[in-house]
Formats: structure tokens, sequence, C-alpha cells
């Protein structure tokens, strides 16, 4: 069976992995379909930024198996049934169908917003600079920065920044896009600005996966909410399903906590 | 006087042999820090040890010593190099040891959120490096690079150690014959200090050339 007929664009399987004596993630298994947006909740230190980051490689995997559009991420095959790590062209090619937004969103600071997102579309997808320039100042401009083309990281706001990094990703026209707590290190005025942008790509179908801790946004654009505690998914469902925390103790407490630091 | 203005062509065939010996090492010795400073950052560990061992020997030895054991040691074990290029092969190694340092800690100094944010847009670990790294490293490793090389035009004074006749050597040879130190050592410092003058500030405009980063 094929990923694309069924339309599983990622699939985990049993991951498992440690820092060392702390297992950080420990027998996770997640299907993420075409369109869907899964919001990854949890307390800090439940993996879930592990498992985003494990998804398109940044950290390795110690057992199971992760499949982006049926492809497994991390290895492939050897002789006799035993799996090699993948070399860095391979990793490359599976990354570039991998978008990943970054909480302090390592935007390149030598290159201009442009160039930032241009980069991936010449040396990766290899288009022409023409295209490229094109297909960057399309993306700045639908995250509202069409004024920005030449500005330099430093001369942006965080929000700013923030929405050239997800320009950066989504140009590269990727199958699914990793969003890490990318609005944990704004002011609280600018994340607005970053989340209606993330909305609306959400509203095109673009398959997401979300590490945040904005349950508002969780409830509103979520379209399944997976809770992490203790290296394990403890729960998932739709967002009603798991904000009411019905007969869960470690989601209510979770829940409580966040309630407390928001209002 | 006169007889020190007459030497001016001598001083200034010293001053080509300094010049030629300081350029060829600092090519060199950048060739080959780069390649083992890189090796250093992102090479397998089975290559670590060798150069973090060289590279720590190598700056922990006078350079005099260095040169004398690579003119009188070396060929007892039959490797023979001549007197200027046993200099060469000297400084280089040298500088090259510093070199390496010079580009770990500027690798090193960029947050590494920036290599991950090149690695997910999906660029080759060669295409991070060209693309993403070295601009903005090359920032950090200009203004120590840049005292390497005023240290190599200095230190290649040394040859003259081994019976070549460089500026430091030339001017020596003119007072030897004048008897008039003072305005000759004074003449020969004053061409040290124009050529590392114009070192520095070429590195000044290279530095702000490269400061794209307001912090």
């Amino acid at each position: 069976m094929s990923a694309s007929s069924s339309s599983l664009v990622v699939q985990v399987r049993g991951v498992k992995k440690s820092f060392g004596t702390n297992r950080v993630l420990d027998g996770i298994d997640l299907d993420v379909r075409k369109g869907e947006v899964v919001v990854v909740i949890g307390p800090s230190g439940s993996g879930k930024t592990t498992l985003l980051r494990c998804i398109n490689l940044l950290e390795t995997y110690d057992e199971g198996s992760i499949q982006v559009d049926g492809v497994e991420v991390g290895y492939h095959d050897g002789p006799g049934g035993t799996r090699q790590p993948r070399g860095d062209r391979e990793l490359s090619h599976i990354r570039a169908d991998i978008g990943m937004v970054f909480q302090l969103f390592n935007l390149f600071p030598h290159l201009t917003a442009r160039e930032n997102v241009m980069l991936g579309l010449r040396k990766v997808r290899g288009r022409s600079a023409a295209e490229a320039k094109q297909i960057a100042e399309q993306w700045l401009s639908r995250v509202g920065l069409g004024d920005k083309l030449d500005s330099l990281p430093s001369q942006l706001s965080g929000g700013q920044q923030q929405r050239v990094g997800i320009a950066r990703a989504v140009a590269m026209d990727p199958k699914v896009l990793l969003l890490d707590e990318i609005t944990s290190a704004l002011d609280p005025e600018l994340v607005g600005e970053v989340l209606t942008v993330v909305q609306e790509l959400a509203r095109d179908g673009m398959t997401m996966i979300v590490v945040t801790h904005e349950m508002t946004f969780a409830r509103d654009v979520g379209t399944r909410i997976v809770f992490m505690d203790g290296a394990r998914i403890q729960m998932q469902g739709t967002p009603r399903e798991v904000l009411s925390a019905s007969g869960h103790e470690r989601l209510k407490a979770f829940l409580a906590r966040i309630e407390m630091k928001h209002h | 006087m006169l007889y020190a203005i007459q030497s001016l062509p001598f001083l200034w065939e010293g001053l080509l042999i300094t010049l030629k010996v300081s350029t060829l090492v600092v090519v060199l010795s950048l060739i080959a820090g780069v390649i083992l400073g890189i090796g250093i950052v992102y090479g397998p560990r089975w290559l670590y040890w060798p150069i973090r061992i060289y590279s720590d020997f190598l700056r922990g030895i006078p350079l005099l010593v260095l040169i004398f054991f690579i003119y009188y040691a070396l060929p007892l074990i039959g490797v023979n190099f001549t007197n200027i290029m046993s200099v060469v092969v000297a400084l280089s190694a040298f500088e090259a040891a510093h070199i390496i340092e010079v580009v770990r800690g500027a690798i090193q100094s960029i947050h590494r959120g920036q290599n991950e944010a090149a690695k997910a847009i999906g660029l080759r670990f060669t295409q991070r490096l060209l693309y993403v790294i070295a601009p903005q490293a090359i920032r950090r490793f200009l203004p120590p690079w840049i005292n390497a090389v005023v240290d190599t035009v200095k230190g290649s004074a040394l040859v003259s150690l081994v019976g070549i006749v460089d500026l430091t050597l030339a001017i020596q040879q003119v007072i030897g014959r004048t008897y008039i130190p003072m305005p000759l050592y004074i003449l020969g410092a004053i061409m040290y200090f124009v050529i590392n003058y114009i070192l520095s500030s070429a590195s000044r405009t290279l530095e702000a050339r490269f400061a794209y980063i307001r912090e």
C-alpha cells in the first residue's frame, strides 16, 4: 500500500529515543494524514519537541520507524535486513520535503528576507534566479512582508522574522510542515500576526504538526490534539475531546497549569 | 649616509625575500589550516585526535625550535628541504596550527540553529558550509587571521637564521659594512610597519564589508 493512496503523510511507529539514560520518547505511534493540523501539547520535557525534530532527523531515533510520504526518514535497508543510517545526501533530499519553522526563527542573518527564502529554491530545488525570486516574493507578500523583501533579519521584528521563517519553509512546497513552538520567543503582541499566517496555511490545506502552548490556537486551528507526557502520547482526539479532558488526570493537571499561566 | 642609500637595492632584494616567504606561508597555512579546522569541527573521531594533537603540539613549541628541527634534524631521517623551504614549511606548519583554532572558534561561534535551519531546507553539507556557515564565520575568522598574517611577516625574519638574506639580514649586513646602525634599523622597522599596516587596514575594510549583523 503506498502512502499517497491512503493519504498518510507521516507515519510514526514505536519510536524510542534516549538521551543517555533519560528516555525522552518511549514508544510513540502517530499518523498524520494529508491536510491535517496535528497540535502536540504537553509539559516541557514531555518529548514533544524531540518527536518533531526526529521527523526531519535533526535528532536521530533509536528504535521504531518514521516514514514521511512512505519513505523511512532515518535509515535505509542494509544487507540482511539490517538498517543503515542515511547519509547526508539522502537525508538532504528527504528534508527538502519536510518544512520546519523554529522557535528562535534561525533566519540566515547575512541574507535578506528574499534571499532567505530563495536559498533553498535555488540550491535544493534548482530553480533559476528569476523563478526563485518570484516564488520568494509571492510567499513573502502572502505573509504580509511584501514591503520587507530587502530587509535583513536584524532589521525585522520578531514577528516579522518568524513570518519570513514560515515563508522560507513553505516556499519549498513541503509535504508536511513542522512548527516548533514558533511563538514562544515572541512578545505577546506579536503572537497574533504569526498565528494568523499559520491559520491561513491550515485553511489552504497544508499538512502540519504543531508543537505549541497556545491553547486557543490548538482549539481553533487543530484538527487533532495530541497530549504528550512522560515520553508518551497519553491521549489524542479532536480539540473538543482533548480539551474537555474528562477522566484524564495528567491532562487535567496540565491544562490547569496552562490556564493559570495565561490568566 | 650615502653608503646607506647606495645599499637600498640590496635592502630591496631582502624585502622581496621577506614578501615571498610571507606570501607562500600565508597561502599554505591558510589552505592547510582551513581544511584541518573544518576537519576538527565536522570530521569523524579518528580525524579529531590527530588534528588536536598536531595543533596543540605545534602551538606549544617555539617557532625557532621548529625551524631548527626541520632544517637540522629532518635530514637525518632523509627528509631534505632547501634552507628557504625548511623555513617556509616550519612557518606554514606553525601558522596552520593557529589557523585551525581560529577556524574552529569561528565555526563554533555560529549558533547551531543556523546549521539546523540549513538542514531543514535540504541543503547538503558542503552547501550548508558554503552558503550558511562560512559567510557568517568569516567575520569572526578575519581579525585573528590577519593577526596571524602579521605574525608571519614578522616571523619570516627567522629565515636569516638559516643564512637567507631577507630584509632583516640585509639590514644587518649593511650595518656591518657602514657602521651606521640607527638609520638602517629605523628604515627596516618602517618597512615592516608599512607592510603590516597595509594588512591591518585591509583587514578593517574587510571586516566592515562583512559586518552585516547589527546586534
